[in-house]
């Protein structure tokens, strides 16, 4: 089975402000975009339960014409507390890269 | 090279950021093509708490004035306006002086007389309690609603100014506009609104433009040239080598953003689901289809406050037997931190935490490690102490020093001595600052929460400031 890496050029994280964090994939070519958009392994409730919030949490967009797929959520603390680890969350796309996506 | 059209209003907007270094020969490129203003944005909050709680930039002074010096002079030789937003990083009240005591340093030096306008957006408490009072505060998600206590947490709170006073100062005769805490967007609208252009072009190409660079095919040249007329806008870079495309144009609108389709803005929201990107030629991207849809006129609230104190320490551990059950180490001498800092401070010791993050295993995600994982060749780990107060959390970094030093990867193993790489061991980092306000605040007008100031510059020796 495909992981997340091996079908996209291009997946990044960033924080859309200090309570939100925004994962954008970007798949390889339109063969993969169809193949794997509508995948449950990169889907609301799979996100929900890799980052620890709540699927109601969870927007999801397709970007029809970037073959891209945004998924944004709530960070588990606002950005810069006392444990922060990713001020950026430039790295907060990185266990999504192993998602383990359906052959078809 | 086309002559730009009679009905266009064009922004040059040299940088994403004033103060990451404009180009002169960018800058040069832009006013040949006759734009109507030099405008862009000078702060954000993507840097974290720390700006906006302290006010300070996150600019130095020095790559402020550099980068202000050569706008200046390129606003005074094309004779438009200047337009910056969100001066000092955070925007706040102490940010903006800064940026216009650097602005009147370069006005003396360049010796031409100006009229500034200041915009100044820093909130006062009371007001804001007004608000929450008058239920005019709303929480954005996942906020809960406003309360007293998390105003009274914050050492400073703006709101984010609209294009409005903006506009307002140009028509008063502003030769530069200084603002504090703005959209990014706002700053590079106003200009096109002020000349009637169309809403939802100008909010999308203010949006596009607002990185500079960003939205081209290389990011590392800043400049970029917005054009917005009655149909749609253009973008293109100032750079004559740098590009833009329709996939660097389009994808700009998932930076940073949680929604790529939609941008709430004050008055209104952007809606580009429609938008069309057509590339003019192989540098220029059209668009059109963006639509702008009006609302009652809110304001974001940005605000932060000082939390605890933290010291750190760092060091190298190459030993294969801590390496080889790093997890199992680290707990051990969690505990053994713990231990000694409550044996040395007795169990009345103020509320502290100990945090370790081995760099090199798991200090980025904090997520455990897959059983069964390759050790690494070494790991940085870093020790956290934080505290109520600098002082405290040294002492416990102090206490903790020998643990953290000499802790031995197993019972009955001889005293190894791990690799520090600064004397004295620990590093006073400083206040922990930390986000209280993510709602907005409705206004009876674009004006009601925003105060203009205006400082005349005649002549090299004599400012005249007026309330």
């Amino acid at each position: 089975m495909p992981r997340l890496r091996d079908v996209t050029r291009y997946v990044r994280s960033k924080n859309a402000g200090p309570f939100w964090v925004t994962v954008d994939i970007f798949f390889d070519d339109e063969e993969t975009w169809r193949r794997h958009r509508h995948d449950p392994a990169i889907g609301v409730d799979a996100v929900a339960a890799l980052y620890g919030v709540r699927p109601s949490q969870v927007r999801r967009f397709e970007i029809d014409s970037l073959r891209a797929i945004k998924l944004s959520f709530p960070r588990s603390l606002p950005q810069g507390g006392v444990v922060e680890r990713d001020m950026h969350s430039g790295q907060q796309y990185v266990p999504l890269l192993d998602a383990e996506l359906a052959a078809g | 090279m086309t002559l730009p059209t009679l009905d266009e209003t064009r922004i040059l907007v040299p940088a994403g950021v004033l103060g990451a270094g404009v180009r002169a020969d960018e800058i040069d490129a832009g006013l040949a093509l006759q734009p109507h203003a030099i405008a862009l944005d000078a702060g954000s909050t993507d840097s974290g708490p720390a700006y906006l709680a302290s006010g300070k930039s996150k600019y130095s002074p020095q790559s402020i004035h550099r980068d202000l010096a050569l706008l200046m002079d390129a606003r005074a030789r094309a004779a438009i306006p200047l337009l910056i937003g969100s001066c000092g990083t955070s925007g706040c009240d102490m940010a903006l002086d800064a940026t216009l005591d650097i602005a009147l340093e370069i006005a003396a030096a360049q010796g031409r007389p100006l009229r500034i306008a200041v915009l100044y957006s820093e909130q006062d408490k009371a007001v804001l309690k007004a608000k929450v009072a008058a239920g005019a505060t709303a929480p954005l998600a996942p906020a809960e609603a406003l309360d007293d206590a998390a105003i009274d947490a914050c050492l400073h709170i703006v709101a984010l100014l609209g294009p409005e006073p903006y506009i307002a100062a140009l028509e008063a005769g502003a030769d530069i506009v200084l603002g504090g805490r703005t959209t990014d967007t706002a700053v590079l609208a106003a200009v096109p609104l002020m000349r009637g252009a169309p809403a939802g072009p100008t909010w999308h190409a203010a949006k596009v433009a607002e990185c500079g660079g960003v939205c081209s095919v290389n990011p590392s040249s800043p400049g970029i040239m917005m054009s917005v007329d009655a149909g749609g806008f253009t973008i293109a870079p100032l750079a004559a080598a740098n590009q833009c495309t329709p996939y660097t144009v389009s994808s700009h609108m998932l930076y940073e953003n949680s929604d790529p389709f939609r941008l709430v803005e004050p008055g209104g929201v952007l809606d580009v689901t429609e938008s069309r990107y057509l590339a003019v030629d192989d540098r220029t991207v059209r668009v059109i289809g963006s639509r702008w849809e009006p609302r009652a006129y809110t304001m974001k609230l940005e605000g932060a406050g000082g939390g605890p104190f933290q010291t750190l320490m760092l060091v190298g551990v190459q030993d294969p037997q801590v390496l080889a059950d790093i997890d199992g180490f680290l707990e051990r001498m969690g505990a053994a931190l713990g231990h000694r800092v409550r044996r040395t401070l007795g169990q009345d010791v103020p509320a502290f935490d100990i945090s370790l993050r081995p760099y090199g295993w798991n200090a980025v995600s904090g997520r455990p490690v897959a059983a069964g994982a390759a050790p690494p060749r070494e790991i940085g780990l870093l020790f956290v102490a934080t505290a109520p107060t600098q002082d405290l959390a040294t002492q416990i970094a102090r206490i903790c020093n020998p643990v953290f030093f000499h802790f031995p990867a197993g019972a009955g193993k001889e005293m190894p001595s791990y690799a520090f790489p600064f004397s004295p061991a620990e590093i006073e980092r400083g206040q922990v600052f930390e986000f209280h306000l993510n709602h907005v605040v409705e206004t009876t007008s674009p004006f009601e929460l925003a105060r203009t100031r205006w400082v005349n510059f005649s002549h090299p020796s004599r400012e005249t400031a007026l309330a």
